[in-house]
């Protein structure tokens, strides 16, 4: 089928790129067509928290004129939403919580800010787990998220309405942010293509933190194309985040074209276990057969401490929020307690009403693994295994140029199936934390369907590796095309 | 730690809440954190647990705990810390001024404020 046969909210952003450049619509009417279907969705999928309506029809005006005039900038009149964690000037930013339910941010982040300087159109910020603190987005103080592929599912999180917004055919494409998977198993599970990039290679300014040293903030869309697209805009060297890294920035879109022959795929045998479901475990194997018939060389690779990487992440990730989060306490912003008896009750109060019980749980478990007489025994003991296992990774590294295998061990579970037990929640993510807690890029693409329901193939590389994994993940996208089919409701 | 810290921040523990008490750490014997602990956690956090949330934080909190208690196991002698994913060490940035004054803007926020202050309920009687 042609892009010219195609309905406006199916188009990928290098589809609406072309349409707008060709005078096939404006700016304009292509954003209040998809504003269109973001009221037509909301109440079945709730994936947003907040629409920009108004906003994005004046921008759209201005990236019409800007056409017109021949300066607009490389996105100019694409829309985009950004997860609700990435602050927005003038626009409410809560995290998902009540704790932030008023807030409205006083300045941009360095994401939504270099999008927007490229032209991208904002249309809304996107439901979430309460403060990126979930796998399911059940979590949210707004609601869960539902999956478009069977709305009585979870499409996975934390940025689960980023996902889904952009399975549903929504939108073209949407911020997110990982931190243990979190872009990554959404997209896996509502067949979505997901990029992580490398720790400090997007600046993390005007993101609020969850762990700093996991939090990196990526894009979910429906084609590699599309994220090279915007990636290629978000990365680079900020200033004002102190751990962005100064390096130099590729031509992602530009390397799309890199065959896969030659290229050495890492495969982690410990990844196809009893853990993985087995519809799951074909699929891959089905994908990874693909790049071996275009060419790519399977190499078995070994990860020997990967098996620590849940418990290492669920000491590291706690602490970290338990610090992080300890600025919201009722006195310069977000919700405050009624008629406090004192500070200490003001603080306790406005914390205990504002935070959601996961992330009750894990400030908990960040405040006991620090505290004292404990610091050796788990934080700085997760440290160490931390090191173990981005060890494992840098030694792997030496063999293959990337490892690749599932990204979640099942296809999209149930709305409240696994919410008694945060264990099993946990474990959702256990292919995905490996490559936060070594700050490496990841990818994930759609690569099959089990039972209707979609399964996605993670690919991980070293360091500032996101030109070689968008080059793979869109030469098997041009192989298959897994990441074309749309949920049936959704067409 | 200091007691006369938590008394200036306005908490008084009991003694023997100071440090919490030594768990058994062996996978065969997970050992459940007490309702007393949890509660002492939820006070170092600042955080106030309604009685319906207590049972649910004890048995879910203890679980995490046990969980994360397969780390003790893995052998780490001479393995340093990690501190960075990418082992970089902070930049440093001359101390000149590169922000406006935005006070009232960022106060916009705030619950509570005067005068370009934010309100807190009195700390010093």
């Amino acid at each position: 089928m042609g892009e010219g046969d195609q309905a406006i909210h199916q188009r990928t952003l290098a589809g609406l790129a072309k349409g707008l450049a060709a005078g096939e619509f404006s700016s304009r009417e292509l954003t209040e067509a998809l504003l269109e279907r973001i009221a037509k969705h909301q109440a079945t999928l709730n994936a947003f928290i907040t629409v920009t309506a108004e906003q994005a029809l004046d921008q759209a005006d201005r990236a019409d004129q800007a056409r017109t005039s021949g300066n607009g900038g490389p996105l100019n009149g694409l829309p985009i939403v950004h997860k609700d964690l990435f602050c927005t000037r003038g626009v409410l930013t809560t995290c998902g919580s009540r704790i932030l339910d008023n807030f409205v941010s006083p300045y941009d982040a360095a994401v939504v800010e270099r999008l927007a300087a490229a032209g991208a159109i904002m249309l809304g910020k996107t439901n979430m787990d309460e403060f990126a603190m979930g796998s399911s987005n059940e979590t949210s103080f707004f609601g869960p998220v539902t999956n478009p592929w069977d709305t009585k599912l979870s499409p996975g999180g934390s940025s689960g309405g980023s996902a889904a917004a952009v399975a549903a055919r929504i939108v073209p494409a949407a911020t997110g942010t990982d931190t243990g998977g979190s872009i990554r198993q959404p997209a896996a599970l509502t067949g979505t293509t997901g990029i992580k990039p490398t720790y400090g290679r997007v600046s993390r300014f005007g993101m609020v933190a969850f762990a700093s040293s996991l939090d990196q903030a990526g894009v979910i869309t429906r084609s590699a194309e599309d994220a090279a697209m915007l990636l290629g805009v978000m990365a680079g060297h900020d200033v004002r985040d102190s751990t962005s890294v100064d390096h130099p920035v590729p031509d992602y879109v530009a390397g799309l074209g890199k065959s896969v022959k030659g290229l050495r795929i890492g495969i982690v045998r410990q990844h196809f276990d009893e853990g993985l479901d087995s519809q799951c475990a074909a699929s891959v194997k089905d994908a990874l057969k693909s790049l071996e018939d275009a060419g790519a060389e399977l190499v078995d690779v070994d990860l020997p401490n990967i098996g620590l990487s849940v418990p290492t992440y669920y000491v590291v990730a706690p602490a970290e929020c338990s610090s992080n989060l300890s600025r919201f306490d009722g006195v310069r912003f977000g919700h405050r307690a009624e008629k406090p008896e004192d500070l200490l009750d003001l603080y306790s109060r406005s914390r205990g009403e504002g935070f959601g019980a996961e992330v009750k749980r894990r400030v908990m478990t960040g405040t006991y693994v620090l505290s004292a007489g404990y610091y050796d025994a788990y934080y700085l003991k997760a440290q160490k295994v931390r090191q173990l296992i981005s060890q494992d990774f840098r030694n792997a590294f030496e063999n293959v140029d990337v490892i690749a295998g599932p990204t979640a061990p099942t296809t999209a579970f149930a709305i409240g199936e696994k919410t008694d037990d945060p264990i099993t929640m946990y474990l959702n993510d256990i292919y995905t934390i490996g490559a936060n807690l070594a700050g490496l890029p990841g990818i994930s693409v759609p690569c099959g369907l089990a039972d209707g329901l979609p399964v996605g193939l993670q690919m991980v590389g070293p360091h500032f590796a996101e030109e070689a994994l968008l080059a793979c993940a869109h030469q098997y996208q041009q192989l298959t095309d897994w990441h074309q089919r749309a949920p049936g409701g959704f067409l | 730690m200091d007691t006369t810290l938590h008394k200036a921040a306005g908490i008084i523990l009991p003694p023997d809440l100071l440090h919490l008490s030594h768990r058994q750490e062996s996978p065969e014997n997970p050992v459940s954190l007490t309702k007393e602990q949890v509660q002492h956690i939820a006070t170092l956090a600042r955080l106030q647990l309604e009685d319906r949330e207590s049972d649910d934080v004890v048995e879910k909190l203890s679980r995490i705990v046990d969980f994360v208690d397969q780390l003790q196991a893995a052998p780490t002698d001479d393995v340093l810390p990690m501190a960075h994913p990418l082992n970089m060490s902070q930049r440093l940035r001359a101390d000149e001024v590169s922000e406006t004054d935005q006070r009232d803007f960022v106060q916009q926020n705030a619950p509570s404020t005067e005068g370009g202050y934010y309100l807190v309920p009195k700390v010093i009687e």
